[in-house]
């Protein structure tokens, strides 16, 4: 279990400096795969950085399975960290090595013989479905295969963190969505407690159970994904969830009400279920806005429909028919 | 003029000083050249990884005040002409070889002048090793030892080789100058044969080898480095 109790870090500089995290608190269960989701600059990477204590919060302590990191020796903290591996946005591999010796290194930094460490990373190569590229250089492989490549060498030394810094900014949505597949193969497989952070709610939708959002270095909301997904309760969760502020741009239109529909990996790729509900209910349906994306056969996202005014409640109990589809109200502007 | 320097006398003599002197000379050159280059080398790595790990910011930070002092060093002994500190050190050289004359002497201050200069260009190119890539060692639990000997050093190593080209031709450069001390080679050929004797051929002919040797080494050494990046 990791437990981050009242984090501060402030980078010195002019004016007092910048405080990237102000009092932060989370704590991440085993087997989790817990997101931290924030816009760019909300504190993300230092938060992360914290974990395994590259950065030195200026006030706060880092628990790992009730353990201060902070009292630690540098020798033991290197020991710690061992368990707490990394990966990140850039692959960060040695250029000059093969993947194979890649994935040897952390376990050649253990002290493992040559040959065990071959070894393994024979194994770990496979796990990650490049056991042909042993032999190549990291700059001979695409994205995806470096950060596979990554994960093979993070996973070297048995580690129960994963910690995932942008892990999959830099790659295609395919490619995102594969080695978001492998992080989670690995998470069942192992029980790998996994951070995920990202500034894309779609990579919070498909792999995370519980989410925290970080807005100017403060923690806005925590919780189960999929209820921050139907009811996000701060303005920096709603902005995430719904972005372009979806429900707060459009002004109020007389004569009409409004819902949102959340999709959260709904199976309805097949089913024009807007259509559907227009002509069933006889009940003309206006898209304001709508964001959603595929992934496979599951939907993920939301949009705005307009209704005839008092029709809400009746479309709304036919949408929460549909599995994982949540439908509410909403006032039109934003509280 | 020129039909003094062409003429068949001429020929005949310089040709002699040649055949008999050159050999020598320019085995005299390689051998400086690489035993200085190798020492500059031993010296000046180690100081260079010490200039990128002390900073603040650097994966061993050392105090401030040794980081001030050894880049003041390394700076105020670039600074000295290197005919200059050959004279300086003729007191070191006589403690370290036991004279101050000949080709072996004039090892140390070439030593002397290279090291400070290598230190400098293996700082540069250790310099440029990806600081994430340093960040990812450190979040495995590597220590500043095993980051320097097992990322910062080899992932630079083509950098550095390009580097330590650049160190021996111009090494090669200064040893020619060690002629004026009485260090062997083709500079003392250049020298003593073009300049106090008049016999332009020779020098003529010995300038044109080190330019030959320049070139060997300079493409060696590209070569090795190119061989050497696995990143293309």
């Amino acid at each position: 279990m990791i437990e981050l109790r009242n984090l501060t870090k402030t980078f010195p500089g002019p004016n007092g400096g910048v405080q990237a995290l102000k009092d932060v608190s989370l704590t991440i269960d085993d087997g989790d795969i817990y997101g931290i989701i924030g816009m760019s600059g909300a504190g993300k990477s230092t938060l992360v950085r914290c974990i395994n204590l590259l950065e030195r919060p200026t006030q706060g302590t880092v628990l790992l399975d009730g353990q201060d990191l902070s009292t630690l020796s540098q020798k033991d903290l290197r020991q710690t960290r061992r368990k707490i591996a990394m990966i990140f946005q850039g692959f960060h591999l040695l250029q000059q090595r093969t993947c194979l010796k890649n994935v040897c290194f952390p376990l050649e930094l253990a002290g493992v013989s040559r040959v065990a460490a071959r070894q393994r990373a024979g194994e770990l190569l496979e796990l990650v479905g490049l056991p042909d590229k042993a032999g190549a250089y990291p700059s001979q492989l695409s994205g995806g295969q470096q950060q596979r490549v990554a994960i093979a060498r993070a996973l070297a030394t048995d580690p129960k963190v994963l910690l995932c810094d942008e892990a999959t900014s830099a790659l295609d949505p395919n490619t995102t969505h594969a080695i978001l597949g492998l992080i989670r193969q690995i998470n069942r497989q192992t029980g790998i407690t996994v951070v995920v952070i990202t500034h894309q709610m779609s990579v919070v939708e498909e792999i995370c159970n519980r989410v925290a959002i970080l807005d100017n270095g403060v923690v806005a909301e925590t919780g189960e994904v999929s209820r921050l997904f139907s009811r996000p309760s701060s303005p920096a969760a709603r902005r995430l969830v719904f972005p372009q502020g979806a429900d707060e741009v459009l002004a109020p239109c007389p004569g009409e009400d409004r819902l949102r529909v959340v999709f959260h990996g709904a199976r309805t790729t097949r089913t024009p279920l807007i259509a559907k509900m227009a002509m069933e209910l006889n009940l003309p349906a206006n898209i304001l806005s709508a964001s959603t994306r595929p992934i496979g056969e599951k939907v993920y996202g939301s949009l705005l429909l307009g209704v005839p005014q008092g029709r809400a409640r009746e479309a709304i109990a036919y949408l929460q028919n549909v599995p994982d589809v949540l439908a509410e109200e909403v006032t039109g502007h934003a509280e | 003029m020129l039909n003094d320097l062409f003429s068949p006398e001429e020929l005949a003599e310089a040709w002699e000083i040649i055949r008999t002197g050159f050999p020598l000379a320019l085995w005299q050159t390689i051998y400086v050249t690489v035993l200085a280059t190798a020492f500059s080398i031993v010296l000046g790595l180690p100081l260079g990884v010490l200039l990128v790990a002390g900073e603040p910011d650097g994966v061993r930070p050392l105090p401030r005040w040794l980081m001030t002092t050894v880049n003041w060093v390394i700076n105020v002994l670039r600074s000295v002409p290197f005919l200059i500190l050959m004279i300086l050190l003729i007191p070191l050289t006589r403690a370290i070889v036991g004279t101050s004359v000949g080709t072996v002497a004039s090892i140390v201050p070439l030593v002397a002048a290279a090291f400070p200069f290598v230190a400098r260009l293996a700082e540069s190119s250790l310099r440029e090793v990806n600081p994430s890539v340093v960040e990812a060692a450190q979040s495995m639990g590597a220590s500043p030892l095993q980051i320097i000997c097992k990322v910062m050093i080899p992932e630079s190593i083509p950098s550095l080789l390009s580097n330590a080209t650049i160190a021996a031709t111009t090494i090669l450069g200064y040893s020619a100058m060690s002629g004026i001390i009485g260090g062997g080679g083709l500079g003392k050929m250049a020298i003593d044969y073009g300049y106090y004797r008049y016999r332009y051929l020779v020098m003529i002919l010995a300038v044109l080898l080190l330019v030959v040797l320049v070139q060997l080494i300079q493409t060696l050494g590209s070569r090795l480095a190119a061989r050497a990046d696995k990143r293309n």
